[in-house]
């Protein structure tokens, strides 16, 4: 049954269904339907919520349910955003599940409330201190939150390690018709690693203080060695219009509507493009972008940002084809038709530079 | 303990034997530390409360930063100042529990003290047990919150002035103030008979929590004698004759009264499942 | 009521608290080092007889090492 829902609030209610049932956050716009909808709905289900004094606190707070035994998710913006990032490096270094959800705004410093990709950079390379990654998913819709966000808590728990949810602020407030019907809670994963009292089995620890340098290198290359195999085995993307494509535009999230909108007008016109919307933007789509370099000669990287994704795509090609770039930083939202006009001149441009073919 | 009425082998009685729940590694602490004393209190008092296998500890980043090696409960290491909130999460999730944080000047005098405020004020039914030993130990004698009007220390080497860092925080004077702390006591364990009254403020918070009743707080005063620059006995005279006018010594705060233990999250599916288990 | 310690030497820091607050004076620094380099605590009762240790505990109470086991005989 559709129900037409903000973002924000379609996100607070899949987390639910997908079994969250600890919730911290600090009011930051543009997430506060979140942050209010787990308020509300925690309390009728029986769940933790706490409006935290900060947003460090928040992260430390899930990390104490996680360590716990519980589903635990966190949410805000931007500058709180940076905040949590002490917390998140905890979180990956004491290998503890938890989903971190970011609607992110206009930036640097207190920026604006405006959606915006800024954020790309901190969420796949990490704010936090040491060698880590976070999973980083990029919902496009709001329908598309009632998957991403199952598989959010799923990945969290598969890999014992912190999921983030990148979003802006638009896709957090525009509402949409959602439909939970198809969402699947996904199944409970025995943690043998929780702090619930030592009833019946020995007291355990869970730290990451290791001052033996060598062994923290291992724990570190163990963590690695999650990571490699995340990246193997969660890349997850959609690709449109790119089977006869000469120039590939790559966008995500709400980047990515902005761009099948231009790429329909493109399309209308002749022009042969297509789009690649990474869906996780960590692990990235590298061999995806490599494989289609062998038939596309440009990509068209296009981000609510003053370029922060398009160095992935630069790293993927490894120098094969032309890349192209058009951001918009601050929150400014560019139309369809805007995006069009530029993506339409920089088509022609390589075609004339190909030889006029 | 009956004597061999010939006289001969006799029983002896011990008074006094390591708590079980000490790991048997040595401490790392500092010759004449108070955290030695106070670690051994809390395992003391877990063990003899029962609560070994209901206690989950908040380590913190400072002296205290080992508590994993050393007590045989589940502990978990917190980031520097967050102990509060790391053990508010724990303890939402878990209300049967018993959770404690340990934390020191740093930690929740400085860094902490929005988590640790905060957490008071909600009346998080955890217990705090507060390290005030006057400097930042770990990191090598540095200047606290808790630092003495000139006091000298590595980063007040003219003696604390309050023109520039201001005066020494009382935690406890501070958290009274807030409707949701329940008990607060400030304890020292410069002596013997300190050591016998911080373990039953140890056991009296604990039982608060039991309780229900709120936060609860034990602030203990503790030798450092390495970054005081002093021998272990001349630090633990320091801390009656110096350190207790700026802190004095007693209860703080008493609510006393309890309320129900709110229930965890899904508790009833939770038993059901243990239920089916067997 | 005779009293009688034993003192675990490889714990002992000679933080000096156990000698100097033993109401009986029982208990000495000696000249034994221990693993760590200290000079360690030790239990002036010999192992059969006559001490002045009334097992009142105060020394394994301010200990912080948790060096110190009590008894009474």
């Amino acid at each position: 049954m559709k129900r037409l829902m903000s973002g924000n609030a379609a996100l607070g209610e899949a987390a639910i269904l997908s079994g969250c049932t600890a919730y911290f956050g600090y009011p930051i716009t543009p997430q506060n339907e979140l942050t209010e909808h787990m308020a509300k709905r925690m309390g009728e289900s029986g769940g933790v919520f706490i409006q935290s004094e900060s947003e460090i606190a928040a992260i430390n707070m899930v990390l104490g349910a996680s360590a716990a035994g519980v589903r635990a998710m966190t949410s805000s913006s931007g500058p709180g955003m940076s905040l949590k990032q002490e917390g998140i490096s905890y979180l990956v270094a004491d290998e503890l599940p938890a989903v971190i959800v970011d609607m992110a705004r206009g930036g640097p410093g207190m920026g604006n409330i405006s959606p915006s990709q800024s954020d790309y950079f901190q969420a796949t390379r990490g704010g936090g201190h040491g060698d880590y990654k976070t999973i980083v998913l990029a919902p496009a819709t709001v329908q598309e939150l009632t998957e991403i966000v199952p598989l959010a808590f799923e990945l969290a728990d598969t890999y014992r390690n912190p999921v983030l949810i990148l979003g802006d602020g638009m896709l957090g407030q525009m509402m949409e018709p959602v439909d939970f019907d198809a969402l699947k809670r996904p199944p409970d994963v025995r943690k043998d690693y929780i702090l619930d009292g030592a009833r019946g089995r020995p007291a355990r620890s869970i730290y990451s203080l290791i001052f033996d340098a060598k062994l923290q290198e291992e724990h570190n290359w163990k963590l690695q060695r999650k990571f490699q195999l995340i990246e193997q085995n969660e890349v997850r993307y959609e690709t449109y219009l790119t089977d006869d494509a000469e120039m590939v535009v790559v966008a995500y999230g709400m980047g990515a509507r902005i761009a099948k909108g231009a790429i329909k007008r493109l399309r209308n016109e002749g022009q042969k493009v297509g789009l690649v919307r990474p869906i996780t933007l960590w692990p990235f789509p590298m061999k995806l972008l490599q494989d289609l370099s062998a038939t596309v000669n440009d990509f068209f990287v296009f981000e609510m940002s003053a370029g922060q994704m398009v160095e992935d795509v630069l790293l993927a090609l490894e120098g094969k084809g032309n890349v192209h770039f058009y951001g918009r930083p601050g929150g400014v939202i560019p139309m369809p038709v805007e995006l069009y006009r530029i993506v339409s001149r920089h088509y022609y441009q390589a075609q004339a530079a190909r030889g006029g073919n | 303990m009956a004597r061999d009425s010939a006289g001969g082998a006799t029983a002896t009685k011990t008074v006094y034997k390591r708590p079980s729940l000490l790991k048997p590694a040595h401490f790392h602490y500092c010759p004449g530390c108070g955290h030695g004393i106070i670690n051994r209190l809390l395992m003391e008092v877990i063990e003899e409360m029962g609560l070994a296998e209901s206690a989950i500890c908040v380590a913190p980043a400072g002296c205290g930063m080992l508590l994993y090696n050393y007590f045989e409960i589940d502990v978990i290491e917190s980031a520097h100042g967050r102990g509060s909130a790391v053990a508010t999460g724990i303890k939402r999730v878990l209300p049967q529990n018993l959770v404690f944080s340990y934390q020191g000047d740093g930690d929740l005098a400085a860094i902490g003290t929005a988590e640790g405020f905060h957490a008071a004020n909600r009346g998080e039914n955890i217990t705090v047990i507060f390290v005030n030993n006057g400097v930042y130990g770990m990191t090598g004698g540095q200047m606290a919150p808790t630092t003495l009007l000139d006091q000298v220390t590595t980063t007040s080497p003219a003696g604390r002035c309050s023109n520039l860092a201001g005066h020494p925080v009382r935690i406890c004077e501070v958290f009274a103030v807030l409707d949701g702390t329940a008990y607060l006591e400030r304890v020292a364990v410069n002596k013997p008979s300190g050591v016998t009254k911080t373990k039953k403020a140890i056991r009296k918070a604990f039982q608060r929590q039991l309780d229900g009743a709120g936060f609860s707080l034990v602030e203990i005063l503790s030798p450092c004698p390495t970054a005081w620059k002093m021998g272990t006995m001349e630090a633990c005279a320091w801390v009656d004759d110096v350190m207790k006018k700026v802190f004095p010594l007693g209860v703080i705060k008493d609510t006393g009264g309890d309320c129900a233990a709110p229930a965890a999250p899904g508790a009833g599916a939770a038993e059901a499942a243990d239920s089916e288990e067997g | 009521m005779q009293g009688r310690i034993t003192i675990d030497g490889e714990r002992c820091k000679a933080c000096l608290f156990c000698i100097e607050l033993c109401p009986r004076k029982s208990i000495q620094l000696s000249e034994e080092l221990n693993s760590k380099g200290y000079f360690i605590a030790a239990f002036d009762g010999a192992d059969d007889g006559e001490t002045s240790c009334n097992g009142c505990g105060t020394c394994a109470l301010m200990c912080p090492e948790v060096a110190i086991e009590v008894e009474r005989v």
